[in-house]
């Protein structure tokens, strides 16, 4: 074995831990935290839409053209580089989270929008016709049903936000791709690094299809379709 | 539960789906809205349910005015059309459903649910879901759905529409039979006459949003008070004027405005029509002469069409008697008809007869 083969592989081992310890302690849990958040918020956000409240809907509206007509990128730069000059002042982590779950609120509203409206009307006035309110049908009898269509699509847009936590990097966060830089400014084996940063995320995006897979199955037991 | 409706009204937009209409029903009864496709009644049951909104007029429970409560306080019950069954809920759950939100124990909702599931003949099968069902049986869970919250009103919607015509006759009595059971004050809409007539205590006919007449089913096909009625329930002949027509020469004349006589609507209905030789006709003296154009065999009689005058007419003849042909002269005697002109509606019976058998 060559001199260079040996110094490729030395880094590859060396650097493999630091790599996965940076995304599991940081990637994961910032990917998954925000989508957690984020998800309430689509939910408020798509029941705002729907409400018939012009205000509500109006808010919601905004906030979506907003969010989804910007570059992540940029917003997180706006949240950290930029509201320290008005005195808000957030660290890298924070400022990551509420970047992220307001793009996954945003695009997620659309995609649970889309599902409660999937739903009969006639399930509405079902469950009202035996005595329920409107937020115990919403509860009981819609999102039960409208998650079995929002999961496939929201599992793909968890997906691309593991994948999406990368920009944090540029907020001095330091996530898995953080660290990849990092060790690729030491080593100079940018090639090396930054494939295997790829590997890394390709193994979690892997293991959450599988997850997608089994939610997908289990929540449409008992529909006929 | 008494109910009164005063001039409900509802537009879409431009168009008036119901106009104007007001009845009372009786606690305990049994009624059904019968009438054409698109006349309004899905729209009057979704008003008294609280689905929809009345563009104007009133409804009271017991004599309260309900039009701003919401559905799920007006303690109703009401099977959709399409059953609207919770499809990730199995029977057990779509029957508990509307229990859960009254404050009952565990046990006193799983006693009720299985007391229903018993009453709609589908025990063993309370943990299958609904797509695991037949059409019927999915309509027996909706029913059972209702019913279990021990509604004090049951608004059903076309409910057999979407099942086969075996399976729906049996659903029908078995439906008549739970209702007076459970002894709810009970509405329902279809557009089939031989259904409403067959399991109605009362019959309300709807059409073009207004309704036209409520009565027994008896009353109603006796006594139709308009043309739409007459000529809506069982099979009629419906003719401009009375000329040739022995016995009711002058029927026009018993009409309030006589002067607009020219205008009325006459309806005979084929079994009150007696057709044949002249010695087998029991008044021939009051009878018209016809001529037979067409006979046809419909299962338990000879549907015999017969011209007299300028009219033609469809009578019955039982397969007893002679076999008519076409071609062949015969006396046609009509023991009465119905005379409408705008809001009157006669029921005549044939002069010459009833002077006859007088005389005797
Ligand atoms: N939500 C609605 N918007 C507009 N038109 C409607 C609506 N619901 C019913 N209609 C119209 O009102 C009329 C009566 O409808 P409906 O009550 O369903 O009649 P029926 O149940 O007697 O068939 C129809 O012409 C129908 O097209
Ligand atoms: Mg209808």
């Amino acid at each position: 074995m060559d001199d260079r083969t040996q110094r490729i592989l030395d880094i590859v081992v060396n650097s493999f831990l630091p790599l996965l310890k940076a995304g599991v302690e940081f990637t994961v849990p910032l990917a998954l935290i925000s989508f957690a958040l984020g998800l309430v918020v689509a939910l408020l956000a798509a029941l705002a839409r729907l409400s018939g409240n012009r205000v509500l809907s109006g808010i919601a509206r905004f906030y979506v053209w907003i969010i989804r007509g910007t570059p992540l990128l940029v917003q997180l730069f706006i949240i950290f580089y930029g509201l320290p000059s008005i005195g808000l002042t957030l660290g890298a982590f924070p400022s990551a989270v509420i970047g992220f779950t307001l793009s996954v609120g945003a695009y997620g509203s659309e995609i649970i929008r889309a599902a409660i409206q999937s739903i009969a009307r006639g399930q509405w006035e079902a469950a009202y016709s035996v005595g329920m309110t409107y937020s115990q049908a919403l509860r009981r009898i819609v999102i039960p049903q409208a998650t079995r269509v929002a999961v496939p699509p929201l599992a793909n847009s968890f997906i691309s936000l593991i994948k999406d936590t990368s920009l944090a990097a540029a907020i001095t966060m330091t996530e898995l791709f953080r660290v990849a830089q990092q060790i690729t400014a030491t080593t100079y084996e940018p090639l090396v690094l930054y494939s295997e940063a790829a590997v890394i995320y390709l193994i979690f995006s892997t293991v959450l299809s599988w997850v997608q897979g089994w939610l997908e199955n289990r929540f449409s037991r008992h529909v006929a379709k | 539960m008494q109910i009164e409706v005063r001039n409900l009204k509802k537009d879409f937009g431009q168009f008036a789906a119901v106009q104007n209409v007001s009845f009372d029903i009786e606690p305990g009864k049994l009624i059904g809205l019968l009438g054409p496709s698109g006349g309004g009644k899905t729209t009057i049951l979704r008003m008294l349910a609280g689905l929809e909104k009345p563009t104007s007029g009133e409804i009271l429970f017991h004599g309260k005015n309900v039009n701003h409560l919401p559905p799920q306080e007006r303690g109703i019950g009401f099977v959709f059309q399409n059953y609207a069954l919770f499809k990730h809920m199995n029977v057990f759950d779509n029957i508990a459903f509307g229990l859960t939100v009254q404050k009952k124990t565990k046990r006193e909702i799983q006693e009720r649910v299985y007391e229903m599931i018993e009453l709609i003949g589908l025990k063993g099968l309370a943990e299958r879901y609904p797509h695991q069902l037949s059409g019927g049986q999915r309509q027996r869970v909706a029913f059972a759905r209702a019913l279990a919250p021990s509604p004090e009103l049951l608004l059903l919607d076309e409910p057999f529409a979407a099942i086969d015509a075996k399976v729906r006759k049996e659903l029908r009595t078995w439906l008549r039979e739970m209702i007076s059971r459970v002894g709810v004050t009970s509405i329902f809409v279809t557009h089939d006459q031989e259904e409403a007539v067959e399991v109605a205590d009362e019959i309300m006919i709807i059409n073009s949003g207004r309704l036209e007449q409520k009565g027994t089913p008896w009353q109603v096909y006796k006594e139709p008070q308009t043309p739409f009625v007459a000529s809506f329930l069982g099979e009629s002949n419906i003719l401009p004027d009375t000329a040739s027509i022995t016995g009711f020469e002058a029927a026009t004349f018993r009409l309030r405005d006589k002067s607009r006589a020219k205008t009325a609507n006459i309806l005979i209905r084929p079994e009150s029509i007696e057709v044949g030789r002249e010695h087998e006709i029991s008044n021939p003296a009051a009878a018209s002469i016809g001529l037979v154009k067409s006979v046809q065999f419909r299962g338990t009689l000879w549907q015999v069409e017969v011209e007299v005058g300028h009219h033609r007419l469809l009578a019955h003849r039982t397969l007893e008697k002679e076999t008519l042909k076409p071609g062949d002269e015969v006396a046609v005697l009509i023991h009465s008809l119905h005379l409408f002109h705008e809001d009157e509606s006669l029921f005549l019976e044939n002069e010459i007869k009833r002077a006859s058998s007088a005389a005797i």
